[in-house]
């Protein structure tokens, strides 16, 4: 069979002097689903940029359809057919699902008028097409994040894209849309188009892909057919070396409620009701997990447990002391610490050194500080301290945070927080978009808070990670608990979906406390 | 050598930039004037050539190393007040109503005068701080405002209350000497203002990068949400750092008037504050580095009022001038090619290694 694409010894060197892609090589055979793995910062992300015009190589070429072709933005690569869905989407949110599918070649009335009826007609017939169903006239904003994704593809598909890339495009998905997704993807290439997929998940990759390539460290390492690959040789090649997969055993040392939550609820400036008298405990010597599909009121529930927003109604104990009206830091003083969702946001100042940012919390107390001076020895032996037990990667305490890759700008924040060893761990979104490696740790230390009688509330839009660590689980959905799960033996992430994307419930949860 | 231009690239770009600046003012100077050579030598030499033009600079300095600190506190914490300019007047304005109504051994009143200025700018300061601080409005735009505020509330102070009748001139009545600065050069006006300043920068300096207040300052300033969320009071910080912009500030004001015109001069606005900006831009917010940045921006200065008064160049080409090279020392993206392909070839030289 025809390659569509080929890249040959692609070179990308970013501005910071990062590394992304060197003599990077890959061909994609027509009508085949391709899937590229690798573990975050392995340069999958930039390989795709390239080829769809977003970023510029420095050294390489791009053959399409035997053809050399030199792709200076994203336009180029539309008029050769090529076509790209990002991990974040990127819809308009308040127009229309046909608005969105034409936007930039709208049908138009004298000219200047869009033409609303035709703009439905042409999403009705690419629908009908590649049998993609999505409904013309609801916004954007209205829509489930599943049937946004197939929006995405679907305005591809409209500007006549064969080959399709999709950076992640499970990560947002539960598991019945993910099964959407994977059917709707063979559907394509049965009409011929040819798909590359991008992912870190391995079931996943061997359940859709025909050939596989692999990425580490902003190499290639094999191109191969995905039959001959287990699982298990997969994350071997991406990782270097061997990683379990087996579900941490459950903790057997329950204690006490330690963290108290009851009747919480929130309402937001714009008068939604984004928690709705919420209830639960955290004991000690637990991981309770919160599984829910983002933006269901879980970035509002960490916050307010962190003491940076303030909830509408309700209580919060941490071992039966009030937090409501804390301060963050009275709270942190209390024994709370908050790994935040968006670690860039909240977690890090990139443009400091990890010493400033390992001292956040602390700085003010004794060791590091005496009276108003700080003592900049004790700091950087401590950041030493932290960045050797924590495995971190830089060179020193005086590296600049933003320098580092994802994965150990995430082991600052984590050392940072448990370092302290604090009683009460908020884990929000722990491992997101870090690699193997990083996450492995992540998990571990998680984990040793909890046998050391240390509780943990797990919040999380991967399942597998909820799974895996979770000693008890409940479900959110448009925030309130809809499901609660004890004994974790025995749930699959399909029990979980329903719940998560609001068509099932438990009647009996609501407005009981689960413990 | 590589590794060397990556690592002061900043300091380099600024060098360069510098002598982009004056290759364009040669070449504007020779298209303007008559006398080319002449007026050159009086832009480029001019303050080195008279003992009194070269106290000039460091009399200039002194009030401009006190506003650029005052800057540089505020922008270290992201928080964009420009209103050194008003802080500065107004506080001069009622040290000058205090010292010229009070009498005292020098030894207080030195020190007091003083203070009554800092503290009134500071308290003028104070005023954005908590509007941003409270109700988010912006700082950059109040403080801007509350500038003109105080500049005509100082002139009707000094105009109304503090007049000299006597004086033939609008200016207040003279200081009583025990409220005089020191002048400690002989036939100079250079005065105790500029160790003032010497020892200010170095105290911000330890201040910013050495104590736990200077800490919360910086990192409310790298990320205001990292700095929340990790316990640091914003509200606070917000406020103070502007407090002591306006003290700063209001204490270089206070020092130019104690030790050089020994009256309260200003009908106009001595514009202090802003060549402040000027030097924390080009000092990156360091307080040692306001220091050179201040001298560089002060010679400037009286090298373009002795080209001015010695030659056929205006005014107005002075600022041109000025202007052009702080434009290409501020602009971030100037010479980032340049630096982008050191970069590269130094990353590919490592991967080969």
């Amino acid at each position: 069979m025809d390659n569509i694409l080929e890249a040959k010894n692609i070179l990308k060197v970013y501005e910071n002097g990062v590394i992304a892609n060197r003599g990077v090589s890959v061909s994609v055979e027509e009508n085949t689903i391709h899937a590229i793995v690798g573990e975050n910062g392995a340069g999958k992300t930039t390989l795709m940029k390239i080829i769809f015009g977003i970023e510029q190589a420095q050294e390489g070429k791009i053959f399409f359809k035997g053809s050399r072709v030199s792709i200076r933005s994203p336009n180029d690569a539309i008029q050769l057919g090529i076509g790209m869905v990002h991990q974040h989407l990127m819809l308009a949110p308040d127009l229309t699902v046909a608005e969105n599918i034409v936007l930039g070649n709208e049908p138009r009335r004298a000219r200047i008028f869009l033409d609303t009826d035709r703009a439905g007609e042409i999403t009705r017939q690419v629908s009908e097409d590649y049998g993609l169903q999505a409904p013309p006239d609801k916004k954007i904003k209205d829509l489930p994040i599943g049937v946004r994704q197939r929006v995405e593809i679907l305005k591809a598909l409209f500007r006549n894209a064969e080959l399709l890339i999709l950076d992640e495009p499970t990560s947002v998905l539960t598991p019945q849309e993910t099964e959407v997704l994977f059917k709707t993807l063979r559907n394509l290439k049965n009409q011929g188009k040819t798909i590359i997929f991008i992912s870190h998940r391995l079931n996943e990759v061997k359940q859709i892909a025909d050939r596989v390539t692999i990425m580490r460290d902003a190499r290639v390492i094999d191109t191969r057919d995905a039959e001959e690959l287990t699982e298990h040789d997969i994350a071997h090649l991406m990782v270097g070396r061997d990683i379990s997969f087996e579900r941490i055993p459950a903790s057997t040392n329950l204690g006490a409620p330690l963290l108290s939550v009851r009747n919480l609820s929130y309402v937001d400036d714009e008068a939604i009701l984004v928690l709705n008298k919420f209830s639960f405990d955290v004991r000690a010597g637990e991981i309770l997990g919160l599984a829910g599909v983002v933006g269901n009121g879980q970035t509002e529930l960490v916050r307010i447990l962190a003491g940076l927003l303030q909830p509408s109604e309700g209580e919060i104990a941490l071992r039966g002391e009030a937090l409501i009206g804390l301060s963050p830091r009275k709270i942190r003083e209390k024994g709370l610490c908050h790994i935040p969702e968006d670690r860039m946001e909240d977690g890090v100042a990139e443009e400091t050194t990890l010493e400033e940012n390992f001292i956040l919390d602390r700085y003010y107390k004794q060791g590091f500080s005496k009276g108003i001076r700080l003592l900049w020895k004790n700091i950087s032996r401590h950041s030493a301290e932290l960045i050797a037990k924590f495995n971190i990667l830089a060179p020193s305490g005086k590296t600049i945070v933003s320098s580092l890759s994802g994965g150990n700008i995430q082991k600052v924040v984590v050392a940072r927080e448990l370092s302290s060893d604090p009683d009460m761990i908020i884990a929000a979104q722990p491992t997101r978009g870090i690699d193997v490696g990083s996450e492995e740790m992540v998990h571990r230390l998680l984990r040793e808070a909890r046998d050391r009688g240390r509780a943990v509330f797990l919040v999380s839009a991967d399942l597998d990670e909820i799974l895996k660590l979770s000693t008890r689980v409940i479900v959110i959905y448009n925030g309130e608990i809809v499901a609660h799960f004890q004994d974790m033996s025995k749930v699959r992430a399909e029990d979980l979906g329903p719940y998560m994307l609001g068509v099932q419930r438990e009647e009996a949860v609501s407005g009981k406390v689960p413990a | 050598m590589e590794k060397f231009l990556l690592k002061y690239f900043t300091l380099i770009r600024v060098i360069i930039a510098i002598a982009i600046g004056i290759v364009i003012s040669v070449f504007l100077i020779f298209l303007i004037s008559r006398e080319p050579g002449f007026s050159l030598r009086s832009f480029l030499l001019g303050p080195l050539l008279t003992r009194s033009r070269f106290a000039h600079v460091f009399e200039t300095a002194s009030p401009i190393i006190f506003c650029g600190l005052a800057i540089a506190v505020a922008f270290q914490a992201k928080q964009f007040n420009i209103g050194a300019e008003g802080s500065l007047y107004l506080g001069a304005a009622v040290a000058t109503a205090f010292a010229v109504s009070t009498n005292m051994p020098a030894f207080i009143h030195i020190p007091l005068v003083l203070l009554v200025g800092g503290l009134t700018g500071a308290a003028w300061s104070f005023i954005p701080g908590i509007l941003k601080a409270k109700w988010k409005a912006s700082e950059l735009v109040s403080s801007l405002m509350l500038n003109y505020v105080a500049y005509f509330l100082g002139l009707y102070l000094i105009n109304f209350h503090f007049r000299d009748k006597e004086a033939g001139f609008l200016v207040s009545y003279q200081f009583p000497e025990t409220a005089w600065l020191p002048r400690f050069i002989p036939d100079t006006r250079i005065h105790y203002g500029i160790i003032l300043a010497l020892v200010a920068a170095v105290l911000v300096y330890y201040f910013l990068y050495h104590t736990t207040t200077g800490y919360e300052i910086r990192s409310t300033g790298f990320n205001d949400r990292f700095a929340r969320y990790g316990g640091i009071n914003v509200f606070k910080v917000i406020i103070l750092c502007q407090v002591i912009l306006g003290f700063l500030a209001a204490i270089g004001g206070t020092t130019e008037i104690m030790g050089i015109h020994r009256r309260f001069v200003w009908q106009d606005s001595p514009g202090y504050g802003w060549s402040g900006i000027i030097v924390a831009i080009i000092g990156r917010n360091h307080p040692l580095l306001i220091i050179p940045a201040s001298f560089f921006l002060s010679y400037m200065q009286v090298g373009g009022r002795v080209l001015n008064l010695m030659s056929d160049v205006p005014a107005e080409m002075i600022t041109v001038i000025q202007s052009i090279i702080i434009l290409l020392i501020t602009a971030e993206a100037f010479l980032s090619q340049w630096k982008y392909r050191i970069t590269l070839r130094q990353a590919e030289k490592g991967d080969a290694v």
